[in-house]
């Protein structure tokens, strides 16, 4: 095995945070472009979807399981935080934490069982699961608000601000996506890190190194569980409406769809990955009724060109191109 | 440290700026769901929209003022419709907007455009859109209890007192729900039966069966295409003779067509006008109107006007309405709300402060199925 000595270890460390600041930066001062722009609005969703693609990030590109379920916990986070505060007028920063503490839990709970299965069955399991809560978010009319969705949730307030602008939410969101983001690249990069890298691998492999195969894997896909629900409820604080379509089965595949296209296994690369997901169909609509054939169309042409995900694909392209340019001048 | 600089680039190319026009005209926004599961609503609403305008513009716009029309697609999904009617307002700078189509994205859209005071006419049917009232929002749709209640005195005339009802699960079919057990506990009726079907069952016999065996005088139907088609077959397939009523959602040829004349024979539902307009009297005051639309719409794309269009048809008459007073969010909300008996393809509307929607009972006809076409129940 390839042993890192300290110095390396220190620079690598550095060459992180260094990246982490810049992203932070960068960040912090796009509102500043958009003008209070309905971009600064989208830019809130791509947050939200950050957040949710790094939770399943840390699941699918780390640990390699699939869960096509994630909406559920999503919806939990979003439906749960909704009715304790609209209904029942909790508290909602601590309701945020109660519930991501229950739906972690509940990951926990059908973890166990769930996680013994494998590849395709794994698929179905998480499928399943968000299926059945998708029904009970359409059917608890009383509780729920049914189909038509249940609005009147509170804004967050924090002393005397309350984030009902999109300029707030912006900052009120990002705040959280980079605290995950930065939890995340830590976890990723630390003997947990290490551990779920190995079960990707091998999981026979990782259980001879010493790794607790199954705990670490029904650990994660609560951890995944956890950061998704306070997206959610994020999400109903934000939009203060919550209606069961936006957490159905197609949900689930988009954010699956967001972490490859991204890049499996790069914190950063879900970042992209829930960014052009979000954005495309935006600079899309300029092709009018055709702009869902073109969506597919660089869907398609993104994973067959750039299989790695974007946050391999756009350097490699980046360097053909300068090899194609500048390779006679290099070259002499 | 490459990493950084092509994300930076990435960023920097997805910032290309949106265009900004001048706003002279009077800019119309609308928000539809044109792709998606609810495409039934939004396609006909869009295209009436846009042949309006068109008309509208051919005769020199609307009290001198061009019409500018901008039609997102929100593909009924709540997110895309809160951003969209975000991008509506801050980028296209519209003076109102037409939709949602949908019961749900309407609720997810009202705090916008309560927060940006810009008027907002919803094609969705759900009461909750203007009851309470909001300051902004109107909506043009009858109210399902509307519609509820015609079924219901409909019943009462032919003494059912035993009605069992089956919904579809989607925000249709539960407003539906709401307001049928609801008005039926006031009327002193009797649910016998409360069934619930998913928008894309293929059978329904289970639950009929279940309704078979709760013996009631009839049966109420609640739900959008196809879904009712496939009831209204089972219920023949069961050899059940309880009468059947539908819900105004399926109030066009295709689902007779669905059906099959056959099966469908006898069905009775509240429809709007437009359904049965060559079978109204000659003097009523919406004849014309319900006419020029039919033609004017198969004459542009080849098929019947469908009632969902005309919810965006009488949208377009309210702002043109209102337009004459005045071109900017608060004037033509004002003047929306002074709306008074505007002659449109769902009803008559009066609009008050206290009233956003505007219409009564008399928005719709029960109709039945005879001979495979509509003939008015009296």
């Amino acid at each position: 095995m390839h042993r890192i000595d300290s110095r390396d270890k220190k620079k690598l460390f550095r060459h992180e945070w260094v990246k982490f600041a810049l992203f932070s930066l960068l960040i912090m001062i796009l509102p500043v472009l958009f003008e209070g722009g309905y971009l600064l609005n989208v830019f809130i969703f791509v947050g939200i979807h950050t957040l949710l693609a790094v939770a399943l990030n840390l699941l699918l590109g780390y640990a390699g399981q699939i869960s096509l379920g994630q909406a559920a916990f999503f919806g939990l986070g979003a439906f749960a935080s909704g009715i304790l505060t609209a209904t029942y007028g909790q508290n909602p920063w601590l309701m945020m934490v109660v519930v991501a503490a229950a739906v972690g839990l509940l990951a926990f709970a059908i973890g166990f069982p769930i996680l013994k299965l494998k590849g395709h069955y794994l698929a179905m399991a998480t499928l399943g699961f968000g299926i059945i809560v998708y029904i009970i978010f359409n059917e608890a009319v009383e509780l729920t608000g049914g189909p038509s969705g249940f609005s009147g949730i509170p804004n967050l307030t924090v002393g005397g601000i309350t984030f009902d602008s999109d300029f707030k939410n912006y900052y009120l969101i990002w705040g959280v996506t980079l605290v995950t983001i930065l939890l995340s690249l830590n976890l990723v990069n630390s003997r947990i890190g290490r551990g779920l890298r190995a079960i990707h691998d091998s999981e026979v492999a990782a259980r001879v190194m010493g790794v607790n195969v199954r705990l670490m894997k029904v650990q994660i896909f609560a951890l995944s569980a956890v950061i998704s629900s306070v997206a959610g409820s994020l999400y109903a604080h934000t939009m203060t409406f919550v209606s069961p379509t936006s957490f159905g089965f197609n949900f689930s595949v988009e954010l699956v769809t967001m972490v490859i296209i991204g890049g499996l296994g790069s914190i950063y690369g879900s970042f992209l990955g829930a960014a052009l997901l979000t954005l495309l169909p935006e600079f899309l609509r300029a092709f009018q009724d055709y702009d869902i054939v073109v969506y597919g169309f660089l869907l398609v042409f993104m994973t067959m060109f750039m299989p790695g995900g974007l946050v391999r694909g756009i350097p490699s392209l980046v360097q053909n191109l300068r090899a194609r340019i500048g390779g006679g001048a290099s070259d002499a | 440290m490459k990493r950084i600089v092509t994300l930076a680039a990435v960023l920097v190319t997805l910032f290309v700026a949106t265009t900004v026009m001048a706003a002279d005209p009077v800019r119309i926004g609308a928000l539809f769901a044109v792709t998606g599961p609810a495409s039934f609503l939004g396609e006909p609403e869009k295209n009436t929209l846009e042949m309006l305008v068109k008309e509208a513009n051919a005769k020199g716009g609307i009290g001198g003022h061009k019409v500018e029309l901008v039609v997102y697609d929100t593909q009924g999904d709540v997110t895309k419709a809160v951003q969209l009617a975000n991008k509506l307002i801050k980028n296209d700078k519209v003076s109102v907007i037409v939709g949602p189509s949908t019961t749900g994205e309407t609720m997810a859209v009202i705090p916008v455009a309560e927060k940006e005071k810009v008027p907002l006419i919803s094609c969705a049917a759900g009461i909750k859109i203007t009851d309470p009232v909001k300051k902004w929002v109107f909506k043009t749709p009858a109210n399902d209890h509307v519609a509820a209640e015609k079924i219901l005195i409909q019943a009462t005339k032919l003494k059912q007192k035993n009605l069992a009802i089956i919904t579809v699960s989607d925000g249709f079919g539960s407003s539906g729900r709401e307001q049928l057990k609801a008005l039926a506990g006031e009327k002193g009726f009797k649910i016998v039966a409360d069934e619930v079907y998913g928008p894309k069952d293929t059978d329904m016999t289970a639950q009929l069966t279940k309704i078979k065996a709760a013996k009631p005088d009839a049966i109420i139907c609640w739900g959008t295409n196809p879904g009712p088609a496939i009831i209204a077959r089972n219920i023949k397939q069961l050899g059940m003779k309880v009468p059947l009523y539908m819900s105004h959602g399926v109030a066009s040829k295709k689902f007779i067509e669905l059906a099959g004349a056959d099966a469908a024979e006898g069905i009775m539902l509240p429809a709007g006008r437009l359904t049965v307009y060559d079978k109204l009297q000659k003097n009523d005051p919406q004849v014309k109107l319900l006419r020029d639309y039919d033609q004017a719409y198969k004459k542009a794309y080849g098929v019947e006007a469908s009632t969902f269009g005309g919810y965006a048809y009488d949208a377009f008459l309210l702002i043109t309405g209102a337009l004459k007073k005045g071109s900017n969010p608060e004037q033509i909300r004002d003047s929306l709300e002074q709306t008074k008996k505007l002659v449109s393809i769902s009803g008559v509307f009066t609009m008050s402060p206290a009233d956003h929607n505007g219409l009564d009972l008399s928005a719709f006809e029960m109709i039945r199925v005879a001979k495979g076409d509509w003939e008015l129940v009296k």
